[in-house]
């Protein structure tokens, strides 16, 4: 095909502030006709230069030219008048509408006409391979519906260069598939495709060029068919990087946590959380699979007493085989209580019998730390609060979805996040500023945070750091369980091998890791089992070395079918 | 394709976040804030009158600065506003609007009132000084407590309910008038009893508690537990509950440190200010409570400044509105608004600054 720029970048430049330089002189051309892949990590300006495209930002300096052009766009309607439409990662649709409703949308210049509006989109879909029904509300919808959805409402503003935003990053490699083959419709239909995304193997599948942008700048741009992932991540990153998972084979496993029959219900009445049943052991890494929004989220809460849950049990084993029972956190009554579900020995290795000994006796062998427990203390989670868990000596550790709205407090330094679950230790009215500024310090050397100091709000930290920052304090209480939700997301490559060699160091000790990902590569690279949840429901607990991408895929999307028909 | 001319030229002005800021930076624009808006409300008054600019400023300044009396007053005012300050301050950090600081006060008032009233003359003055700070407290605790329950338990909002608790307690003072003054006039004469003896004179001690109350306040926030919880909590709800904190019993203890705290503003009030009530005893100081601590971004030393600032501006005012011979206050009340005004939207400019349009002749240059 003979190659027509359509789209022009000249010296775009856009700071925000004085210090955050997030394009830096980016020069881009843009071929009629064909797929082009932004890639670069998190925070490298990939959205921010397209978003000048789209009329959201406008640039310090540069120029945007169109058809050889030159053109100021200053808001997403200048856009599409120059028949530019982006798609971004969240989704701006109406949720009681229809999908045709949602396309039909503040289209000015003609009446409108529902009827002419499906004839139209019906034309477009069949055009490029969508399926979609247009009656269907948009809550009814699924993630990639959605996207659907957004894809037609450009193309219906008559659109000829499509920017998609991350557009994989919550599909299933079903879906996945799909979308490619109407990207690739379009696109042999003369539309000019850009696709911002961080994931090589995506890149090299779809896209006809790739530009390389690393820190605000253009690196460079090449042709996907000259080029190797190896090489494109060098460009990113701007250094040569293992990008293997070393994944090492679980020694010693011991049973830490049982969950059977678990259901959470959420607050609109239906089970998120539906009779899910798994083991988890140390010494190992357990995937969680699932499409966005399955129950994941839940499902941890629930283990970590932040949900009340339905029905089900928890039973989580303290790591205690071989240890004294002390008064550490218990009365002479807790300890009676532990004697009905754990069997305990004496020094020499013989059972011991609570009911033949006398009180007095009792508290003198436990005070001489002379009764051992014979296996891992049972205990049993029920209605326990995330305090009484800790409280009990319990540690499970939870690294949660939202970073900052829950793991983390945004506008407190990282002294002060260091505190949040042991702020309570002590009898002194006032804070301990001692121990966790030496926690602080430490984190701060180890995991190789990059902040000014001590004293600088974590909201202000780049993605990578916040993270850093969370999961070394996580696993500075030294879990025996540690929960991990979508740890890496939105963190640039070097950040997410320390997170990932982090989760594997504590496999290596022993910890039982329960890991929620939505990437499949990395799943099936560090766990050694993956759960795959579906519409709440374990949909399937597959072995990750033997495991294909396609078999969690389809796990991925088993129940969810049924819901939908139901 | 539109393509008029116009469509190529870049927007004329566009806002931009700051990221860094220094310390003068922010004090020269809240410096400039202030005389803008003074600037501006004298040009008002000025134009409803027949005195000039230097009127303006000159009654400002005598009316709040004027005698050695003036200046103890203004003291005294500054440091009621800073302890009702005080009170909302927890609250707030909490993300709990508290809007009821008046009513809270004004049942702090009531209930030392009542006792001088109904003790007053019977029992010796220092028992019922004692009674009376009891009695403050506890009203105003129990006053802000009820919303704070509502809350907790039942999720209900916190601004409406706080604000409704206001008018009850307004009407709660008519009502006690209404049994106590038998003359019919609806005047309460100044109880003679149960008043606060002076420490050289009458303005120093409420001056110096509510100075100790703020420097306490800070220590609380900053280095307590309790305080670490009042900011989680007020960050963040999802986070307190990840790491177990009890956020119904943050909220009710916070909300009774509140209300206690505005319940001894009630009874400064009654025993060291006034020695008698009315529906206005509480001065609408609930509400420029809101205004001092709002401007002070949550920072109880700086609402020392703002409180003082708030309170000068409408002692100024009084007088200006004397020399300017205004019959009603509604003149005044557009000055001063428009003084707030000012120093509340400079606050966007130590956020953002405006970037705009470059010159043709500069980019010919580049």
């Amino acid at each position: 095909m003979e190659k027509t720029v359509i789209l022009q970048l000249k010296n775009i430049t856009k700071k925000f502030g004085t210090k955050v330089i997030a394009n830096n002189n980016v020069s881009l051309d843009v071929y009629k006709g064909e797929i082009l892949s932004i890639l670069g990590e998190n925070g490298c300006g990939k959205t921010t230069l397209m978003n000048m495209v789209a009329g959201i930002y406008y640039p310090d300096s540069g120029k945007i030219l169109i058809n050889g052009e030159e053109v100021i766009i200053r808001s997403p309607r200048d856009a599409f008048d120059h028949k530019i439409g982006m798609i971004h990662q969240h989704f701006k649709l109406i949720d009681i509408f229809s999908a045709a409703q949602n396309v039909a949308l503040g289209v000015e210049g003609e009446k409108f006409n529902l009827k002419e509006v499906n004839n139209r989109i019906k034309e477009m879909a069949k055009k490029y391979g969508f399926n979609i029904n247009l009656d269907k509300k948009i809550y009814e919808m699924s993630v990639s519906e959605k996207q659907t959805v957004e894809i037609l409402k450009v193309l219906y503003r008559g659109a000829d260069i499509l920017i998609l935003d991350e557009p994989t990053a919550v599909l299933t490699p079903q879906e996945i598939r799909s979308l490619f083959k109407v990207l690739r419709a379009m696109r042999d239909d003369g539309k000019s495709i850009i696709i911002i995304t961080h994931k090589l193997n995506e890149v090299m599948e779809i896209s006809d060029r790739v530009a390389v942008l690393r820190k605000g700048d253009h690196i460079a741009t090449v042709n996907t068919s000259e080029t190797t992932e190896k090489e494109l991540t060098e460009m990113m990153v701007g250094e040569k990087v293992d990008l293997n998972i070393n994944r090492t084979e679980p020694v010693d496993s011991k049973l830490r946590l049982s969950v059977s029959g678990l259901t959470v219900k959420s607050p609109d009445g239906y089970n998120v959380v539906d009779n899910v049943s798994f083991e988890a052991f140390g010494g190992e890494i357990l995937g969680i699979a699932g499409i966005a929004g399955s129950g994941q989220k839940e499902l941890l809460e629930a283990i970590a007493g932040l949900n009340n849950y339905e029905s089900g049990s928890l039973i989580y084993y303290h790591p205690k085989k071989g240890k004294p029972v002390s008064f550490f956190h218990k009365t002479y009554k807790r300890v009676m209580e532990l004697a009905r579900e754990n069997s305990f020995m004496d020094v020499n290795g013989n059972d011991v019998d609570f009911s033949k000994l006398s009180k007095k006796e009792i508290k003198e062998l436990v005070s001489s730390e002379k009764i051992i427990f014979k296996e891992d203390e049972v205990i049993d989670l029920k209605d326990k609060s995330p305090r009484e868990i800790r409280e009990l000596g319990i540690r499970l550790s939870f690294v949660p979805e939202d970073r900052l709205g829950m793991g983390l407090v945004g506008n407190m330094d990282i002294v002060d996040n260091m505190m949040l679950r042991s702020y309570r230790k002590g009898k002194s009215m006032f804070l301990d500023k001692k121990r966790p500024q030496d926690l602080a310090d430490k984190i701060i050397s180890d995991l190789k945070v990059n902040t000014p100091d001590s004293h600088t709000a974590v909201r202000k930290l780049s993605g990578g750091n916040v993270q850093k920052v969370l999961v070394g304090r996580e696993i500075a209480a030294a879990p025996a369980i540690l929960m991990t939700a979508y740890p890496v997301r939105g963190l640039d490559i070097n950040s997410s091998y320390t997170i990932y060699g982090l989760l594997n160091e504590q496999k290596q000790k022993g910890v039982s890791v329960i890991f929620v990902g939505e990437d499949l590569d990395v799943l099936m690279a560090l766990s050694d089992r993956i759960l795959v949840l579906s519409g709440g429901k374990v949909s399937g607990i597959v072995d990750a070395r033997t495991t294909t991408k396609d078999e969690i895929g389809l796990l991925m999307a088993q129940s969810n079918k049924n819901e939908v028909t139901e | 394709m539109k393509k008029s001319k116009n469509n190529l030229k870049e927007p004329f002005v566009r806002i931009v976040k700051r990221d860094n800021i220094k310390v003068q930076q922010v004090i020269l624009i809240y410096v400039l804030a202030i005389i803008c808006g003074l600037l501006l409300s004298s040009l008002i008054s000025v134009m409803f009158s027949q005195k000039g600019l230097d009127d303006f400023f000159k009654s400002l300044f005598t009316g709040a600065l004027g005698s050695e009396r003036k200046i103890w007053l203004l003291l005294q005012d500054t440091a009621l506003l800073l302890g009702t300050s005080m009170a909302l301050l927890p609250a707030f950090k909490m993300k709990f609007w508290n809007l009821g600081g008046n009513g809270q006060i004004l049942v702090g008032c009531l209930a030392a009132i009542a006792c001088m009233f109904y003790l007053g003359g019977k029992v010796d003055d220092s028992i019922i000084i004692l009674l009376m700070l009891i009695a403050s407290i506890a009203a105003g605790a129990i006053w802000a407590v009820i919303p704070a329950i509502f809350r907790a338990k039942f999720n209900t909002n916190e601004s409406l309910f706080t604000l409704m608790m206001n008018y009850i307690a307004q009407g709660l003072v008519s009502l006690c008038i209404t049994i106590w003054v038998k003359s019919g006039s609806g005047v309460l004469v100044p109880i003679p009893y149960g008043n606060i003896p002076d420490i050289g004179n009458k303005y120093l001690l409420p001056i110096i508690l509510f100075i100790v109350i703020t420097i306490l306040m800070h220590i609380y926030l900053r280095s307590s537990k309790h305080g670490y919880e009042i900011s989680v909590v007020g960050e963040s709800i999802n986070t307190a509950k990840y790491v177990g904190i009890k956020v119904d019993k943050v909220i009710i203890r916070t909300m009774i440190l509140s209300g206690a705290i505005a319940g001894l503003v009630g009874f400064v009030l009654a025993g060291s200010v006034n020695h008698t009530i009315s529906t206005a005893s509480a001065n609408n100081m609930g509400f420029t409570g809101i205004m001092a601590t709002w401007l002070a971004s949550f920072n109880p030393l700086i609402i020392i400044l703002t409180s003082f600032f708030i309170t000068f501006i409408s002692k100024g005012m009084v007088e200006v509105r004397k020399t300017f011979m205004f019959t009603n206050d509604s003149i005044s009340n557009i000055v001063v608004g428009i003084v707030y005004f000012a120093v509340i939207i400079c606050s966007f400019f130590i956020n953002y600054k405006l970037v705009f349009r470059k010159k043709e002749k500069e980019e010919i240059k580049k």
